[in-house]
Formats: structure tokens, sequence, C-alpha cells
């Protein structure tokens, strides 16, 4: 069994925030790696890895043209920059959580 | 007849936010002068909450509202923009353009300089609020509301350039309409040019968070290099009459334009990608792509536009709310057991002193920042029992009761003499967290206008 890898060892990602709402734009490195990181980057497994912020909804926009995927994280940021109780009330830091998954390794 | 000949405009973003470096414009405004054809340049200055924090400014002094750092970035480019033709536009005006231009006409004056102001106007709805406001959310009490404004289009920037404005303030312009308002004016593009406006908003999007296209918020240690990032570039966008856009920096500077710059910059802030709405037009970059066309130079194609969404977006700052924070550091051996039982210790006694408040804990150095208000990432990272010997428990309230915040922030202090061994660094601060909420209004409602102070 080949051994999980890290995303951010694969890919590169930015967080923005719009209210309570974050989206996180992360992207291949190598366009070899787009079609591996749609398999792997469902919805679910977003919701999943933002589980402990409870978010009320995950879209994914999926754009190969530039080897990247958009996710939309609803009702993810405590409150949102000036209702948030948190260090990082605009979530800006959060990229970094979707980039911290282990994913199955690409194979090449 | 011949087709006229295309012709380059060049943009350039002199500051992303409010709080950027006031000398980044300098070497921009250096490196347009040197370029042929239209050229501009803008600084965008606003976000959701800083427009309602110089509402608060202007209820206090009807000479302040403006954003606080304004002139910084104005005073040094000031002469090399109106020696060489370069209309300035900025929505740094904020509450208060009028006063901003006011300011603005001394600063002139002491520099010897003459020019050309126009004040943008018409976004601010806070002398709108009457009974005929039923574009109002429920949940908005009019005695909590300090700020009502409208995300504005470009319309009204091309009317100031058109009329010779040197330089042009407004309030909550739209991000990217500063640069669409510019590329109207310099290459004629009617209100209802969906595909040449997208373009032009598709550059404003990119320029409008200053160096995070160029190289800032990016660099990763090993994984994504830039180099001399002390000396970040500003960055410009070229764009055609041919509707061309192509997205570069300030020759000689710090920072890169790749592909990679461009693409994180492109989604910042998006939802959905074939429908980002502005006051201008609804950008379409589902189907964007991207070239490299040279040494920090990447050209973007496939930018699509459809009609302008027919409401606009609002913004609403509410006072009401108090965001309180203190923190005690706890090191050396044992330090996460300490912190713990500190932290522990604090949330005891807030529920038996302060039950109805709802404090948010980190342990910084184990868990803050993708922390939750309930503690579960806290609770999961302390069961792999962290090899660290330096953390800081971190208390943070939000909360209408600012006299209950004080007194919680008050108890994470007495941690000093009541809580576990060797606590240290306490600092606290309380200070007013304004909220926003968000509406829809339709575009007939709103009246951006130019006025010429």
């Amino acid at each position: 069994m080949t051994p999980d890898v890290l995303l951010a060892d694969f890919a590169h990602a930015r967080a923005g925030d719009k209210g309570n709402t974050l989206n996180v734009a992360v992207f291949a490195f190598e366009r070899r790696h787009y079609a591996w990181l749609e398999r792997h980057l469902s919805e679910d497994a977003v919701a999943a890895r933002f589980g402990h912020r409870h978010p009320t909804r995950v879209t994914r926009y999926c754009l190969p043209q530039l080897t990247g995927i958009n996710f939309v994280i609803e009702g993810a940021l405590e409150g949102g920059v000036n209702q948030s109780a948190t260090l990082d009330r605009h979530g800006k830091s959060l990229s970094y959580l979707l980039l911290g998954m282990c994913l199955p390794s690409p194979g090449d | 007849m011949l087709p006229s000949p295309r012709r380059v405009a060049h943009i350039g973003c002199g500051a992303g936010f409010a709080g950027d470096r006031p000398d980044a414009a300098i070497a921009l405004v250096a490196a347009l002068a040197e370029r042929d054809g239209p050229r501009y340049l803008f600084f965008e200055l606003l976000a959701e909450r800083t427009l309602a924090e110089a509402q608060l400014r202007r209820l206090e002094d009807p000479d302040l509202g403006y954003a606080t750092h304004l002139f910084a970035f104005l005073a040094p480019i000031l002469r090399p923009c109106l020696t060489h033709g370069i209309p300035i536009i900025t929505n740094g005006g904020a509450a208060n353009p009028v006063a901003a231009a006011r300011r603005l006409r001394r600063e002139l004056e002491s520099q010897g300089l003459e020019a050309r102001i126009a004040c943008v106007l018409g976004d601010d709805l806070g002398e709108a609020l009457d009974d005929t406001a039923d574009w109002l959310p429920a949940d908005c009490p009019r005695e909590e509301i300090v700020s009502c404004n409208v995300y504005i289009g470009a319309e009204a920037v091309t009317e100031a350039l058109l009329g010779g404005a040197d330089i042009v303030i407004g309030g909550r312009l739209a991000d990217p309409s500063m640069a669409v308002g510019a590329l109207r004016h310099a290459h004629g593009w009617a209100a209802d040019d969906w595909q040449h406006l997208a373009v032009a908003t598709a550059a404003g999007h990119l320029l409008e968070c200053g160096t995070q296209v160029t190289g800032g918020y990016f660099a990763d240690a090993g994984r994504k290099a830039i180099p001399d990032p002390a000396h970040l570039g500003c960055p410009i966008a070229e764009v055609g009459s041919d509707a061309s856009l192509v997205v570069t920096k300030t020759a000689g500077s710090g920072g890169c334009v790749t592909e990679q710059t461009v693409k994180e910059q492109l989604l910042y802030e998006v939802h959905d990608p074939a429908a980002y709405l502005t006051p201008d037009v609804t950008l379409d970059v589902s189907r964007a792509s991207l070239e490299t066309v040279g040494p920090d130079r990447v050209a973007i194609h496939g930018i699509q536009g459809h009609p302008a969404p027919a409401t606009l977006k609002g913004n609403l700052g509410l006072r009401g709310l108090w965001f309180g924070e203190a923190g005690i550091s706890y090191a050396g051996p044992g330090a996460v057991e300490r912190a713990r039982l500190a932290m522990d210790i604090l949330r005891q006694r807030l529920d038996d002193r302060l039950p109805a408040l709802r404090p948010h804990f980190d342990l910084i150095g184990v868990a803050s920042l993708f922390n939750d208000g309930s503690g579960e990432w806290l609770a999961d990272r302390l069961q792999d029992d962290p090899a660290v010997e330096d953390v800081r428990l971190r208390l943070g309230i939000v909360d209408r009761d600012r006299e209950a915040v004080e007194l919680a922030l008050q108890e994470l202090e007495t941690l000093y003499l009541n809580g576990p061994a060797g606590g240290g660094g306490v600092r606290r601060q309380l200070g007013e967290s304004l909220r926003t909420r968000s509406f829809l209004i339709a575009r007939e409602r709103v009246t951006p206008f130019v006025t010429w102070p």
C-alpha cells in the first residue's frame, strides 16, 4: 500500500472571506496531478476536514484549465470577521488547514 | 478604412489595503511614467469593517472619516503623477470623500501643486434610512446602524476622468471598479460592453490586493520561493483595446508574477467562478487560462462577461458588540499541562461568575488558528500529547455586555496569583467590535454622482 502524502507538497492554496463564508482555492503544482486532486478533494472530504467548524454547506467549483478547485465553505468562520472570537477572524490561515490533509499518493 | 491601431492602457495598484506599505507606490509611479499610452494609478483602501470604523471617526469629527493613512500613500506620488499625467483613483475617501478632498487641496498647496479633484459620491445611504428603506435587513435596529454603504461601479469614475480629473476620490467604490472606470476612459468601452468590462474587472480584481499578485501572501519555504520578498513590486495590468490582459509588476522590484501567483489571486474571495458579481458586470472566469509571455508577465485568456446584476450589494455597519482578548503564557517542563490547567480553572471561574458569556479558548502553540468555539480541534490536538514547551492560553470573547467581557478578561489576569506555576506575559485588550450585515438593493435606488470640490 502506498503511504499517504501531504497535500501541501502537491498543491498551493489561498483563502478568502466574505461574512461568515470562507473560500479556499487550491491548485495542483503540476498539471498531471489535477485529476488526482479532483478525485480526492470531494465536497464531503473538505466538509469533514472543516467538520469542527460545522460548515452549513460546502460547494466545489472545478477549474481544470487552472489546475484548481474553488471550495466555498459556508458558516465556517465562527461568525465572520466582526463577530468571531477567534484569533484569525478572517480565517486567512485556513488555506493551510486544507493543505494539511493527507491523501493517498498520486503515484508519480 | 484601416482598423484603429491597438492601444494598451497601463494600470498600477499602489496599495491593496488600508495598512499596506506607503512607500511601494513611489517606484510604481516611476515605472508607469516610463510607459507609453494611457496610464492610471489606483489605491484600494477599504474592507468590510474599515468603512464602518471610518464612519465612527466621521461622527466624532466631520473633518475625518477618510482612510487613516490616505495621505501617507498620496503625498509622495502627487507630484510625479501630475507631472506625467497619471490620474489617481482611490476609494480611500471612505466615509468622507469630501473631507479627504479638502485635506488633499491643502496637501497640494503645501507642495506648490494644482490639480483637478473629483469626488464620487452616492454610495452612502446613511441619510436614507427612513421608513421607505424596505431593503434593510430585519434584524438591524436603526439605533445600532453607524454606516450604510453600497458598492458602486465604474460609471462615475469614468465620468470624472472624462471631466478631466487628475485625482478621483470615492467612498465605497467596488475594488475592481476603479480599474474598470480607468479602462472605460482609456478605451471608450460602453457601460453594457460586458465582454470588455469583464476583462477590465478581471484586471482590477487581480490588482486590487496590491502585491498579493506579485508574490505577496504567497511564499512558503521549500515549496513556493519568492525572490527578494522584502521589496515586493506593485502590480501593473496592461489592458489592450482588443481586451488583451497581461499582469506584470514594477521593473527591478522584488517578488514575481507567475501563473501560480496569478491563479491564487484570480480566485481570491470568489465564490462561483462563473458568476463573480460586481456593480459593473458579472465576471466569468470559469474558462480562464493563463500563459507566461515573458519574465514576470502572465497573460489571462478566456475571460467572459455577462450582464451586471439587477441589484447592488450594500454593507451595514452596526454597533453593539464588544471584543475582548487576553492571554497568559507558559514555558518549560510541563508547559502544556500547566496551560491546560489554567484553561480549566478559567473556564470554571467564567462558568460560575459569567455564565451568559461564550468564551473561546486557544492554546497558542498547540491549537489556535484552526481552532473552533467549542474547542473540538484543540481537544484533538491535546490528545496527541504535543511536544512543545512554550504555549500561550488565549481567551477571546465577543458579547454585547462590555462590563461582563471586562470582568472575564480580569479573571484571566487573576491567573497571575491564582493560577498554575510560572505563568507570565498577561496582555489584555477590549474594544468595540463593529459588526456588518450585507444587503441587496435595486440598482435604480442608488445614484452615484461626481462633484468637483
